[in-house]
């Protein structure tokens, strides 16, 4: 558990840099931020800002090139690879604007796979994961592959996913990017309900300003640069 | 580790890919099957070569009348057998010799009732049956005093006694040889094929002096066209062999420079020198076989980092909820894995369904021996680990960023 008054999420001048043709292109150019247990973050800003790659970063698929990363107190960059695998597995969930979801797996077996990184057993997992299904409000599509579902549903089953290993922190990247608006209104209540209702941190990104309305707070991402970090009323549903 | 469900994700990818994890399979199929059908042939030729040599006898000589070249040219056979029953008896006396009989051979036409059946005729003495060390079915060898005194008396060979009286019990019976009425004392037991592929139990023999006499009436008595003699001992059989030599020389009164005229055959060496033929036949068909396994090894490679480009998206959603590197690599890894040994399966059954047809088919003997199961088998798991190390390492070494942004 976080430690009160110590954030989740911390990070100093956090630079990234990605080795281009000519030289070197500088994604993050130093992002110092803190974010809270149970907030519900919007970060914002055109492509190439940087957001992407600090969602990266926060998400542990990725190391800073530069700057400290702690999460849970616990700092980041020094990790190895099978030890940033282990803390995603266990800390983050993702879901993404593509859903990502394997297409020859049920929706079952789609949401039981992190729990199978876990080491958890078959039966245990596929009961958790029928759980979260359950939760998702996709109990009764359970054995359904992503292909017979809707969009919608289908990223139900990846939000089930992200859930399912029972994180702390979920990153969802675009989650309404392939959705129509009464579907994507869906999936955001429901964001706004798991933060609310089981304190789960949000952190969300997007480029579209009444998606990011539903966060409390919104951070715009400008050339690598944080431009704008403020507290927001949480749209009424 | 979790084995159990990383076994079952690859079983999962194999299944949805049906028709791929076949054709991937197909190389390894046939590869073993071939290394099981070839080890089969060959083995089977060397069991048959092991046989014959066994039913040959052991430290065998065999001296032969003429030389094998006079003057550079081969001389054909039909001279004057110039071997004597005296040779053999003098040869018998030698310190490395146990046994030598002389050897009269020839053919005739058997008849015992209204059967008849032409077959194999040898004269010679009861040191035959000690040299070939050939056992009785029933009755008795002829003697020695059967010999001297040129009695009608004969053994028969296994076949014989079957064609010509079937069930009937062939001892005490009367059968002409070319006309010649001669008494059945004893039936030889079975030996099956000589190296050469004729049927050993395919003949008679009677005492030599009777053969000489009575049916193939020949003017040179006491001559033998053959001797065959056995050694004491496998040690004893290089100095056997130049007593043997010294001996006929000074017997025949040959002089320094001069050609022998009689041949000395070590049996034994020869039988042996077809031993490791065969086995280097078995050796090669074995090789040659390999060799497809190993380009089923490398067809199964093929696939699998097709199967990785493939995939390199589900890849990076596996490390991205968690998957370490090492979980790839057993995926991948037990996938070529299950591959390989369910291929070794099938070519394991195709393998010895093709042997037994062979055998039934083409009538060549084929053994399927356990030890070649057991290295067909060892041999796929190391294929599938070496052929699916490689894929298996670029799978887990992608980086779940750039996996996750493939299409």
């Amino acid at each position: 558990m976080a430690q009160p008054g110590k954030p989740l999420i911390e990070v100093v001048n956090l630079e990234k840099d990605y080795p281009t043709g000519g030289g070197v292109f500088q994604a993050l150019r130093g992002v110092s931020l803190s974010i809270a247990a149970g907030e519900f973050v919007a970060i914002m800003g055109a492509s190439g800002s940087g957001k992407s790659t600090f969602m990266n970063l926060l998400g542990c698929l990725d190391r800073p090139t530069r700057g400290s990363y702690h999460l849970d107190g616990q700092d980041v960059s020094r990790l190895s690879s099978d030890q940033l695998a282990a803390l995603r597995n266990r800390e983050i969930g993702f879901v993404f604007q593509g859903f990502n979801l394997l297409p020859k797996l049920t929706a079952l077996d789609n949401v039981a796979l992190p729990l199978m990184y876990a080491g958890m057993g078959r039966m245990a997992r596929r009961k958790q994961a029928q759980a979260t299904l359950d939760r998702v409000g996709l109990g009764e599509r359970s054995h359904h592959t992503p292909l017979q579902l809707s969009g919608g549903q289908q990223q139900r089953v990846a939000i089930a996913r992200a859930l399912a290993s029972r994180p702390r922190i979920i990153f969802a990247d675009e989650p309404t990017g392939n959705l129509d608006s009464e579907t994507s209104r869906q999936v955001m209540d429901f964001f706004s309900q798991l933060n609310r209702e089981e304190g789960i941190t949000l952190v969300l990104v997007t480029h579209e300003a009444d998606i990011a309305a539903y966060a409390r707070r919104r951070i715009r991402f400008q050339d690598g640069r944080v431009v704008e970090d403020v507290a927001q009323v949480e749209a009424a549903a | 580790m979790i084995f159990a469900s990383l076994f079952e994700t690859a079983w999962h990818a194999l299944v949805t890919h049906r028709m791929r994890s076949f054709l991937t399979m197909l190389g390894m199929m046939i590869g073993v099957a071939a290394v099981i059908l070839m080890l089969a042939i060959g083995q089977g030729a060397q069991a048959m070569v092991r046989d014959s040599i066994e039913s040959m006898g052991s430290n065998l000589f065999i001296i032969m009348s003429g030389a094998t070249t006079a003057g550079g040219a081969r001389v054909a056979g039909g001279m004057a057998p110039t071997l004597t029953f005296d040779d053999a008896n003098a040869i018998r006396e030698l310190d490395d010799i146990a046994a030598a009989a002389p050897v009269s051979p020839g053919s005739a036409q058997l008849i015992f009732g209204g059967i008849n059946w032409s077959t194999s005729v040898f004269g010679t003495t009861p040191d035959y049956a000690v040299v070939r060390d050939w056992p009785m079915a029933s009755g008795s060898f002829f003697s020695e005093a059967d010999v001297r005194s040129g009695a009608r008396v004969t053994v028969i060979g296994a076949v014989v006694a079957r064609e010509l009286f079937g069930d009937e019990d062939p001892i005490g019976k009367i059968i002409r040889i070319r006309q010649a009425p001669f008494e059945v004392i004893g039936v030889l037991a079975s030996k099956g094929q000589s190296l050469d592929g004729r049927d050993q139990d395919d003949t008679v023999m009677v005492p030599i002096s009777s053969a000489q006499q009575k049916i193939f009436s020949s003017s040179l008595r006491n001559r033998a066209r053959m001797i065959m003699a056995q050694a004491v001992s496998e040690k004893r059989m290089d100095t056997a062999e130049s007593a043997i030599n010294e001996l006929l020389r000074n017997r025949h009164r040959i002089g320094v420079g001069q050609e022998d005229d009689f041949t000395v055959r070590n049996l034994t060496a020869i039988a042996e020198a077809a031993a490791s033929t065969t086995r280097i036949m078995s050796l090669l068909l074995g090789a040659i076989a390999a060799i497809s396994l190993v380009v089923g090894g490398i067809g199964i490679m093929n696939i699998m980092l097709v199967s990785v480009t493939e995939r390199t998206r589900e890849i990076g959603i596996r490390m991205a909820i968690g998957a370490r590197r090492r979980d790839v690599l057993w995926q991948f890894l037990i996938e070529a894995l299950t591959l390989s040994l369910i291929g070794c399966a099938i070519g394991l059954l195709l393998g010895i369904g093709g042997a037994w047809l062979v055998e039934r088919l083409a009538g060549l003997p084929v053994a399927v021996t356990p030890a070649s199961v057991l290295m067909a088998v060892g041999v796929s798991f190391l294929i599938g680990v070496f052929f699916g190390f490689y894929p298996a390492r670029r799978a887990a070494g992608l980086d779940p960023i750039e996996a996750l942004r493939s299409q």
